[in-house]
């Protein structure tokens, strides 16, 4: 019995050891796992800026008004006036359709009617 | 366990035969027994010392070793617990009320040299003056060859291309340390509002990006505090009315000689400006070095809008009227004689063109721009009660705008506040503020009575600001300024469909070195409120010396300089801020009058 007990403890011992040193190569790895995601975030955050930085360059005012009046002819670009606003009663709206003519009875029927 | 009996019956009945006492057998057993457990218990303590002391040993040294190992061990960040935007660092971006950026940073490289480590430093001297030009080969050399020289910066910044030419050179003794840059992507524009930056302490790894001027500076503290997350700057600034803004100043600058020129736009409710602008401009990435000598208004990193402290002339009228409505010792129809002579404290006052306009209105004295009729006013009003107001608009000290150059605007004051001085000021004379203090008087006078602070952070909402004026003075001179543009001196200002009011002012120029004034040098002026019939924006255009040729004789006045400038630039920034042009009323008075 007291044997059984001693080779039970030692088998425990070596077991748990076993575990924690298991874990702890676990838990390297992951921490090397997030230190390479935040090098790639950093990577990542670092191209967006110069993406940003690049798409505000081309974006810029003096460049967007030069490629407008290069390209005037086919475009037809101009600032923005205020007679481009315009007003409601400048709006066409359709032509009113015909008012119905209901000349022929129909049957009418609740199916497939949705509430009153 | 086996003991030795005390009294072994062998030896008992062997002392007893030989007549001796048994006792004493007992006796000597049991001191035996005695000592033999004292040194069993001795032995058991000792050990247990001893354990006790190696463990003790043994834990000492644990947290010993631990201790040497933290103190001389370089630190490192906890890697389990950081969270993601630790890795956010730098400088924070700045963009305008929209989110479009106006600032930025970029990596880049730095090189630099260890002259010992070199190989060939005359080769190396000889292909780095071929891919950069302002580097001398002689004086590289030179500074290679030094003996006594372990480092040298080349470059402070490399752009990727002369980056991949360097190390195409193959030198071991030319180095690249990682740089971040400040960008500003639209160039000069907001150049006075951005300012610039350039490197502080500067180490191999990495620089420090400080601001030299402008609101870089300004906010440098908040810009590079890294509990901001890389969360971006939010200006008031709007990048497309800025853009069209310096666009239309600049045409109206080149097209009327003048020398400079500024502008600003600021939202009557919050204090927002929208767009400031000095011209001329520069590039904030390659920010010119400052005047050794000469005018420092000369130079384009001079602020015209706010640095720039100017006698601004009769766009100051309209403060002596509102104050005497306010105060209520005239109505807009009081007549007011404006008759020569009108002397205070032996000046004659004047007007312009010697004219004479007769009894007139307060309402007229405005739209006609009377001298004399706003002198008389500001006698009724005295020089106190005047100081006072002017004071709560904020014309005594300079603007709190968030760039470092608007400490320097601070306005000149006369030193005695006499009765001339107050009339004097009460058409723009005597008194030098920036356009900026202008802008904010009448946005005073355009948010119905109530001050607003100008600035150029995003606002959430309206200003809380202090009441200046009564709301009904207030609107009695927006209604004035309406009929400056209809039927006085800025006719030129309508621009239809936007019910422009404003004033205008033009102000002879004084002499650099004392004198007097210039009489062909003027700066010209004019502060509008649209629309008038509920003001929401405040533009005031400044042209210094600008002349308008196309008459017979050269033209001046502001009227026919600064008014046309200003009606362009809102018929070209009014439809950008979302405003609708309102052509309902053919008689936008009467609509002033029907919405009150």
């Amino acid at each position: 019995m007291r044997t059984f007990l001693f080779l039970l403890t030692a088998i425990a011992v070596i077991a748990s050891g076993y575990w924690v040193y298991h874990e702890n190569y676990r838990t390297h790895a992951e921490l090397d796992r997030v230190d390479d995601l935040r090098r790639d975030i950093g990577a990542a955050r670092e191209r967006l800026a110069i993406l940003r930085a690049e798409w505000a360059y081309l974006n810029r005012p003096d460049r967007l008004r030069d490629l407008a009046d290069l390209n005037y002819p086919r475009l037809g670009l101009l600032p923005l006036r205020p007679d481009q606003f315009g007003r409601v009663d400048q709006v066409a709206y359709p032509a009113l359709p015909d008012p119905l003519e209901i000349s022929q009875p129909v049957d009418i029927s609740s199916h497939g009617a949705l509430g009153q | 366990m086996i003991r030795r009996p005390l009294r072994p019956l062998a030896r008992i009945l062997e002392a007893r035969a030989k007549g001796e006492n048994p006792d004493a057998i007992e006796r000597e057993n049991r001191r035996l027994r005695h000592e033999e457990m004292r040194d069993r218990a001795r032995v058991r303590a000792e050990g247990r010392l001893l354990v006790l002391g190696l463990t003790f040993f043994c834990a000492f040294s644990v947290i010993g070793v631990r201790m040497g190992m933290l103190a001389a061990s370089e630190p490192s960040e906890p890697r389990a617990q950081a969270s993601g935007a630790s890795i956010i660092a730098s400088r924070a971006d700045i963009v305008d009320r929209h989110g479009r950026l106006l600032a930025t940073n970029m990596s880049t490289h730095s090189l630099y040299a260890h002259p010992r480590q070199m190989i060939e430093p005359a080769r190396a001297a000889r292909e780095l003056a071929a891919i950069f030009p302002d580097l001398k080969e002689a004086d590289l050399a030179r500074r290679f060859a030094d003996p006594d020289r372990k480092f040298m910066w080349v470059r402070k910044k490399l752009s990727p291309e002369q980056m991949q030419a360097v190390h195409d050179i193959g030198e071991p003794g030319l180095l690249f340390g990682p740089r971040e840059m400040r960008l500003y992507p639209n160039g000069a524009l907001a150049a006075h509002v951005l300012g610039g930056a350039s490197f502080g302490r500067e180490g191999v790894h990495s620089a420090e990006v400080i601001g030299t001027a402008g609101i870089e500076k300004f906010l440098d503290e908040e810009l590079r505090d890294p509990a901001r997350e890389g969360a971006p700057l939010e200006l008031s600034l709007d990048l497309t009315v800025q853009s069209a803004a310096e666009q239309v100043l600049e045409a109206g600058m080149t097209l009327l000689n003048a020398k400079g020129a500024a502008s600003v736009l600021m939202d009557v409710r919050t204090g927002e400006v929208i767009s400031i602008v000095s011209l001329p401009d520069f590039d904030p990435n390659d920010r010119p070095n400052p005047l050794v000598e000469g005018n420092a208004s000369d130079s384009p990193l001079f602020n015209r809008a706010v640095q720039g402290v100017y006698e601004l002339g009769s766009t100051f009228k309209i403060f002596a009227a509102v104050q005497a409505m306010d105060l209520g010792l005239v109505n807009p129809q009081t007549v007011i004689d404006t008759r020569p002579p009108m002397k205070v404290g032996g000046h004659r006052i004047g007007e312009f063109d010697n004219h004479n306009y007769g009894e007139i209105p307060v309402e007229t004295v405005i739209v006609k721009s009377s001298n004399r009729g706003t002198g008389k006013l500001a006698l009724a009003i005295g020089p106190t009660r005047q100081q006072a107001f002017l004071k709560s608009l904020g014309f005594f000290e300079a603007t709190p705008l968030e760039i470092v150059e608007a400490r320097g605007g601070a306005p000149l004051l006369p030193e005695r506040w006499t009765d001339l001085s107050a009339v004097t000021i009460s058409y723009g004379h005597g008194i030098s503020t920036s356009p900026l203090h202008l802008a904010a008087g009448y946005a005073a006078i355009a948010n119905d009575g109530i001050a607003v602070r100008p600035t150029l952070l995003k606002q959430r909402g309206p200003q809380a600001g202090e009441r200046v004026m009564s709301e009904r003075a207030a609107l009695a001179a927006q209604v004035m300024l309406r009929k400056v543009v209809t039927e006085g001196t800025a006719s030129f200002g309508e621009v239809p469909g936007y019910h422009v009011g404003g004033k205008t002012g033009t102000a002879d120029k004084p002499k650099e070195r004392g004198g007097g004034y210039y009489t062909d040098k003027v700066i010209a002026t004019f502060a509008a409120l649209f629309p008038a019939h509920d003001p929401r924006y405040v533009l005031v255009v400044t042209l210094d010396e600008p002349v308008e040729t196309s008459g017979t004789k050269p033209r001046r006045t502001a009227g026919w300089t600064a008014v046309p400038v200003a009606a362009e630039m809102i018929s070209r920034i009014a439809p950008l801020l979302g405003l609708r042009p309102d052509h309902r009323s053919a008689a936008p008075e009467a609509l002033i009058e029907a919405s009150r």
